[in-house]
């Protein structure tokens, strides 16, 4: 037996970043669904950058000789107005443009609030177990034993409404999630021989948790972050809609549809259209979030 | 100096306390119960047995990833079990592993290069350019290409990671290499080549091997001592000629004879045990081997033999076959 200086087959495919992301678009680009979501929302990101061009009037200013004006189309109607004035005049088009604002920043704080916590709790209790797992998981279960909304509602109440309080409270809501899903995800981790030789080289703690074991973890996390975007947007809109959360006359659309209540019956856009709105959006990020999961699960990968 | 001890265990143990439900006391399982052996520089120990017989409790050991619930273990001199925790970083890295699964044992998300040099990263105030130098050097040293440093783990073979993993456990220059199965999860032809690379590194290097396995011809090849271990006890420990020769333990016998041998015309002397492994939650009482062994006799079953010295192999048995 004498060592061979060996030429095996070398895997000669692209690595680094542009290499995942092209697998990654690979998988992605066969949900159709998915494409849609995502041009969707890259769509609605478009406008709510760029809101200030394309609106055609200001979110708060009011037309007093226009007040509940229906959509163009309609009897009365005019192309100033395309979707219509509210009971104060306001250009409904112009409110949903400035409303896609609020709904992506409330996005995008609440996943990032609650990604972090989230990531940080259910590392240590994935890592140390014991009683800091236990003492953790429990908090997260009694969080979790509670309506969403409810419990949303109650911290609200407790904080004050606001736009900023309502995002809290949902990022505490949904923080539990993410605590699991890490934590999860961790301990399957720590099982394997690589975290174990990372100790063994010296690698302490702190860096073993953040640079070796979290980032094998990030594939659910990235699902659930998109997915709970959509949930975000929907929280804030129905804590809007009871008054607790943006107020008036912020354009956010739930508190669009708390607003327009009373005028349900008399004018149908100034309820539907917020509506449409919030149900596109939602959809667009869920059918997102689901081409995500499908792209990143190990499982439904043939390669 | 080649011979020099780098490691000695006494009586080393390590048990588990395994939880049976809320309302049943905690079992103990005598994963490891009581294990002395010596390593020397240069040389390589080989620990045989079957699964679950507390082979890679022993390796989790010296590595120091856990500590022994009781005995000794000295490591260059240094008391491990007595040490404080600037003397351990120290020690860690002198005792370095290289696992069993080359496809679990390296960080997915990590690039060759860096996986090498984060041994340095952590431990050493090198500089990037030093290290990335470190590491080419090792990369060539295992027979791989400096192409490959910037390549991810799941781009080689079962074998170019097993010559990753062997790279990164060379690279603080450790006294001492637990190999846990380097080899069983391979082909038997990259095995071959993996074996003559360890081989080679001990001799550059003079590195005291601890080789886990259950692969005898294996251990023929590439061990001095050999240590046969059954429930968590060594039963026979001697150099690996005297061992295969003239094996005294009716284990090691029993283990010695499944080995197959490519030869149509040697005799076979076949002794086949029976019955499994018993749990070591409740190993049986005296001699743990008594209810599978061939030559049991009463005092086997009250009280377990001591370690004597035949033929200069220790065996811990009452009927050890004499030659």
């Amino acid at each position: 037996m004498t060592e061979t200086s060996f030429q095996e087959v070398v895997d000669d495919r692209p690595s680094g970043f542009r290499a995942v992301l092209t697998e990654f678009w690979s998988y992605f680009s066969e949900n159709r669904g998915a494409v849609i979501g995502l041009f969707f929302f890259i769509a609605i990101i478009f406008i709510a950058v760029f809101a200030e061009f394309i609106a055609p009037h200001g979110p708060n200013h009011q037309y007093r000789d226009a007040l509940l004006q229906p959509p163009f189309w309609q009897d009365g109607g005019s192309i100033k107005f395309p979707l219509g004035t509210d009971a104060v005049g306001r250009d409904m088009l112009s409110r949903l443009i400035f409303g896609a604002q609020y709904s992506l920043f409330i996005g995008c704080i609440v996943v990032s609030l609650s990604l972090v916590a989230g990531i940080i709790f259910g590392l240590l209790a994935g890592f140390f177990r014991g009683r800091v797992d236990t003492f953790i998981m429990r908090i997260m279960d009694i969080v979790l034993a509670f309506p969403s909304l409810l419990l949303a509602l109650v911290l609200v109440a407790v904080l004050g409404p606001s736009l900023i309080n309502a995002m809290i409270a949902i990022a505490i809501v949904q923080q539990p999630h993410y605590v699991r899903l890490t934590r999860a995800a961790v301990m399957t981790e720590m099982t394997k021989d690589y975290v174990t030789a990372a100790r063994v080289i010296g690698i302490r703690s702190l860096r073993l948790m953040f640079v070796t074991i979290l980032p094998n973890c990030m594939a659910p996390l990235i699902v659930q972050a998109a997915l709970s975007f959509s949930t975000a947007i929907l929280d804030a809109a129905a804590l809007g809609f009871l008054g607790m959360g943006a107020q008036p006359p912020t354009p956010e659309w739930g508190t669009m549809l708390a607003e327009a209540r009373e005028f349900i019956l008399r004018a149908w856009w100034v309820v539907t259209f917020p509506g449409v709105a919030i149900l596109t959006t939602v959809l667009a990020i869920n059918l997102m979030g689901d081409g995500l999961r499908d792209a990143l699960d190990p499982k439904l990968k043939r390669s | 100096m080649k011979g020099d001890v780098v490691l000695t265990a006494t009586d080393l143990t390590r048990h588990y306390h395994v939880d049976r439900g809320t309302f049943r006391t905690p079992a103990v399982l005598k994963a490891l119960d009581g294990a002395t052996f010596t390593l020397m520089k240069g040389r390589t120990l080989a620990v045989v047995g079957e699964s679950g017989c507390g082979k890679s409790t022993l390796a989790r050991l010296v590595t120091m990833i856990e500590k022994p619930t009781s005995g000794m273990l000295h490591i260059g001199g240094t008391d491990v079990t007595a040490a404080d925790k600037a003397t351990l970083m120290n020690l860690h890295k002198t005792v370095q592993i290289v696992f069993q699964d080359p496809y679990g044992s390296l960080n997915p998300r990590q690039k060759i290069g860096h996986a090498l040099e984060e041994p340095l990263l952590v431990n050493t105030p090198m500089g990037k350019k030093e290290r990335r130098e470190a590491a080419l050097n090792i990369i060539n040293l295992v027979g791989l290409r400096p192409e490959h440093y910037e390549r991810y783990p799941h781009m080689f073979s079962g074998g170019q990671r097993q010559r990753i993993a062997v790279a990164r456990a060379l690279m603080l220059n450790p006294h001492i290499v637990v190999l846990d199965e380097p080899v069983s999860a391979l082909d038997v032809s990259i095995q071959a080549q993996i074996l003559n690379l360890i081989a080679r590194l001990q001799e550059q290097f003079d590195l005291a091997y601890l080789f886990i396995s259950h692969d005898l011809s294996v251990v023929k090849h590439i061990a001095d001592e050999v240590m046969v271990m059954y429930l968590g006890k060594p039963v026979e420990s001697g150099s690996r000629d005297t061992l295969f020769a003239q094996p005294h333990h009716p284990y090691t016998r029993a283990l010695l004879s499944a080995t197959p041998v490519a030869d149509p015309f040697r005799i076979k002397e076949r002794i086949v045990l029976h019955g499994e492994l018993p749990s070591p939650i409740a190993p049986p009482s005296g001699c743990t081997f008594h209810p599978r062994c061939p030559s049991m006799t009463d005092i086997c079953r009250e009280k377990a033999p001591e370690t004597r010295e035949i033929d200069g192999c220790r065996v811990a048995c009452y009927h050890p076959k004499t030659y």
